[in-house]
């Protein structure tokens, strides 16, 4: 293996790891003649620690929160110098894109810049060991809201992105996941070829902080779409034109019961959580008609 | 040609001249009128550069940063309250080796909210790796903006560079300045050639993960650049600045009167106006009096102030800021100069100006008899109000 | 004087992952395959290759042995086998 691919093996990523499979696919959609700038998280620690790189494309890192404004400027000094045809992605995790990174990211879509944004979304800070983020799933055990004897984990629901993307009226926001890495694929292939800004968020799981079996990445993150919890929509422009249609979606347990992070939610005393999770799939189906 | 402008739109006038090909801008006072001067460049095409309005100062370093990084001039300004929320930043701006240049119109920082001038914002920030200049008048401040794009871009270099300039009492002034041509411009400032890029054509992975196995010798490396820059590299381009430009250019420190000087007051920025001015009333009543000007902050003159002072008797070091706790950083840099070494001045601390009190001639004439008289131990305020201070109680709530 | 602070591309490769197996890995059986290249799809090493029917393999240089294209090949034409098999 001596020829060097746009996303290389050798990185550190944890055996399974649906984001290294995510960013892969990612980059191998969008071609070498892409320039991708990373936020700092799991992705960016794992495929480059000095002197050793898995990128194959020109790659920046900066910061936590900042890609989407790096990126901003690689754009601009691209259209200066007259190489616009050059893909820009901008990357980061959940916590990088949903928390601290919104006010770039806002940014770059209120400007129009011509970059698409990728989430991977694990749903939690895992790089810094599993603490709670926005787009952390209600109910979800991590250490930053934990399972204790008087809290069932965390206490709100995901923030919505892919809505908060759509709002800013950008020609393209659209969520996807590894569990379906063909259609991830052409989900990139079609927001690269619109110009303006683009926003995929990917589900990705993580099997160390979802304390998952890591060979059943892609069969997990399919349970969380075919339950509703996980819609896979897109949005053009503000409105939604399309979403992944179930035809019978299963109960939220298929999904949770893979998880260790969700196992206090099969006690007793969490019938209530319980319930809430299932009602928050069953509003998905029914707000983007998924049924 | 020379022309009575504000001193914010000769720095406009400057750098548009320098042609960045990016240019972030987010407001604050006392920068605003350098940015709305550059946007209204490029809104009448005067000058080819993508203007970004970005949504803050963090994102107004990190879209410059990307800028350099893709292989292009860029440039942004920003004061007080902006500098320090870019703060990390800088710190990743310098050590990605990135040649940006930034000027700082020097402002108080919160709290209480200031607006007016000092300089705790580009102090704050000393120990980044960022070359930090500090201008005197309007003409120092264009001729340093223009020095700071050939210093950063230079390939021994690949430092940025903050250009200092007090806020409001150079920003908002109206001076004569000397803008040169075009022509002149290209001459001293060829077109930017990067060392290093974001190319699909020769692809690189930067802003890497340095473990302890690697850190420790980029950190050398940019304080092994300063010391090089200071040396060699800062005076060349002084050198061909004063060969096309007919006048000096950055000297590290500038010795005023210094020369048989038995007093000397050290200061940054536009102060040292104002002190030049109280020297020479002194020096006509007889007083050997004289200002030390340091131009170029980081990195540090070690040598030459030390050689300036040495055979100075009475040294005092006037600041703007002060590291609260301790002292004015510049009074504990210059006092560690002399440290067991047998030539040494008294060296006295002054702290004046603060969130743009106004310094006066008085003041600096009250400085220099009490330098004469063997000056202080440390941290001395003047111009501070004793009436508010002088009950030494717990909680002075004014109604 | 700039160092440390630049990687050239795909310099990952000379960590051979591999390593990391845990006492299983993949056997491609390459008698039912049916070429749907999901297994391809799905290896987040990106190390797995085939072209035609029954031609899948991977690169055990860098196979982590997560068991990801075994337990997702739908022809059942992937199994986790002891090491050293």
């Amino acid at each position: 293996m001596s020829d060097i691919k746009l996303f290389n093996p050798g990185h550190t990523a944890c055996a399974g790891c649906g984001q290294s499979l995510a960013a892969r696919l990612v980059l191998e959609a969008a071609g070498k003649n892409t320039i991708v700038a990373n936020n700092t998280g799991c992705l960016e620690v794992f495929s480059t620690y000095y002197p050793q790189t898995a990128w194959g494309t020109p790659w920046i890192h900066s910061l936590f929160e900042n890609c989407a404004a790096v990126a901003s400027g690689i754009e601009a000094a691209l259209i200066y110098l007259k190489k616009t045809d050059t893909n820009i992605i901008a990357q980061g995790g959940d916590g990088g894109t949903a928390d601290i990174g919104l006010q770039a990211l806002s940014g770059m879509f209120e400007r129009g810049h011509n970059i698409l944004y990728v989430c991977y979304d694990n749903e939690a800070y895992m790089n810094t060991g599993v603490q709670r983020s926005g787009l952390t799933p209600f109910g979800t055990n991590t250490t930053t809201s934990p399972v204790g004897l008087q809290a069932h984990g965390n206490k709100r629901p995901k923030k919505n992105i892919v809505e908060i993307a759509a709002s800013h009226r950008i020609p393209y926001s659209a969520s996807a996941s590894v569990g379906y890495p063909q259609e991830l694929q052409k989900k990139v292939q079609k927001a690269l070829s619109i110009k303006g800004p683009k926003y995929i968020q990917i589900h990705v799981p993580c099997p160390l902080g979802w304390r998952s079996n890591p060979s059943q990445t892609i069969e997990i993150a399919k349970l969380a779409v075919e339950t509703g919890l996980y819609p896979i929509i897109e949005y053009e422009y503000g409105d939604l034109v399309n979403s992944k249609k179930l035809l019978k979606p299963k109960p939220v347990t298929e999904y949770l019961k893979l998880q260790k992070r969700f196992k206090h939610l099969f006690a007793e005393n969490a019938k209530q959580e319980m319930e809430e999770i299932q009602k928050i799939a069953d509003d998905n189906i029914k707000r983007y008609k998924l049924i | 040609m020379k022309k009575f402008i504000e001193g914010s739109r000769a720095t406009a006038e400057i750098i548009k001249l320098c042609k960045p090909g990016v240019i972030s801008a987010y407001p604050i006072t006392p920068q605003t009128h350098i940015v709305e001067e550059l946007a209204q460049m490029v809104a009448n095409g005067d000058l080819d550069s993508q203007f970004i309005n970005v949504e803050s100062e963090h994102s107004a370093a990190s879209v410059v940063l990307g800028g350099s990084a893709t292989g292009v001039r860029t440039y942004t300004a920003t004061s007080s309250q902006g500098l320090l929320l870019m703060v990390e930043v800088l710190f990743n701006i310098a050590g990605m080796r990135l040649p940006i240049v930034l000027t700082c119109a020097n402002r108080a920082v919160s709290a209480p909210i200031n607006i007016w001038n000092d300089h705790q914002d580009s102090v704050t920030v000393r120990d980044s790796g960022w070359i930090q200049l500090y201008a005197e008048n309007n003409q120092e401040a264009c001729d340093l903006h223009l020095q700071a794009y050939k210093l950063a871009e230079n390939h021994k270099v690949m430092l940025p560079v903050m250009v200092c300039v007090d806020g409001y009492i150079l920003t908002h002034a109206g001076e004569i300045v000397d803008i040169p041509d075009q022509k002149s411009i290209d001459r001293f400032l060829p077109k930017y050639d990067p060392l290093y890029k974001l190319d699909v054509l020769n692809p690189i992975t930067m802003g890497i993960v340095g473990g302890p196995d690697s850190y420790m010798e980029t950190r050398f490396a940019i304080h092994n650049t300063m010391e090089k820059t200071l040396n060699e590299i800062i005076p060349e381009v002084s050198n061909d600045f004063a060969k096309i430009f007919g006048r000096a250019g950055n000297t590290l420190i500038e010795e005023y009167k210094t020369d048989d000087a038995d007093t000397v007051i050290v200061a940054l920025g536009s102060v040292v106006g104002t002190i030049k001015d109280v020297a020479d009333e002194l020096r006509k009543k007889g007083k050997r009096v004289g200002v030390l000007k340091i131009i170029t902050h980081r990195p540090f003159p070690k040598n030459q102030i030390y050689n300036a002072l040495r055979k100075v008797k009475n040294v005092g070091i006037l600041e703007k800021c002060i590291s609260l706790g301790l002292s004015g950083p510049l009074f504990a840099e210059i006092t560690s100069l002399f440290a067991a070494k047998d030539d040494t001045p008294k060296i006295s601390g002054f702290v004046i100006g603060l969130g743009g009190r106004d310094v006066t001639k008085q003041n600096i004439e009250y400085i220099f008899e009490k330098l004469e008289k063997g000056g202080n131990n440390d941290t001395e305020f003047v111009g501070l109000d004793e009436n508010v201070v002088k009950n030494n109680k717990e909680l002075i709530i004014n109604v | 004087m700039i160092v440390n602070i630049f990687s050239k591309p795909g310099s990952s490769q000379k960590n051979k992952t591999g390593s990391w197996r845990m006492g299983k890995r993949p056997k491609f059986l390459q008698q039912n395959c049916i070429a749907c290249k999901i297994c391809l799809f799905s290896c987040p090493e990106g190390i797995i290759e085939g072209k035609e029917k029954n031609s899948y393999h991977c690169n055990y240089d860098y196979c982590k042995g997560c068991g990801i294209c075994a337990s997702i090949c739908p022809k059942k034409d992937i199994v986790m086998i002891e090491e050293n098999k």
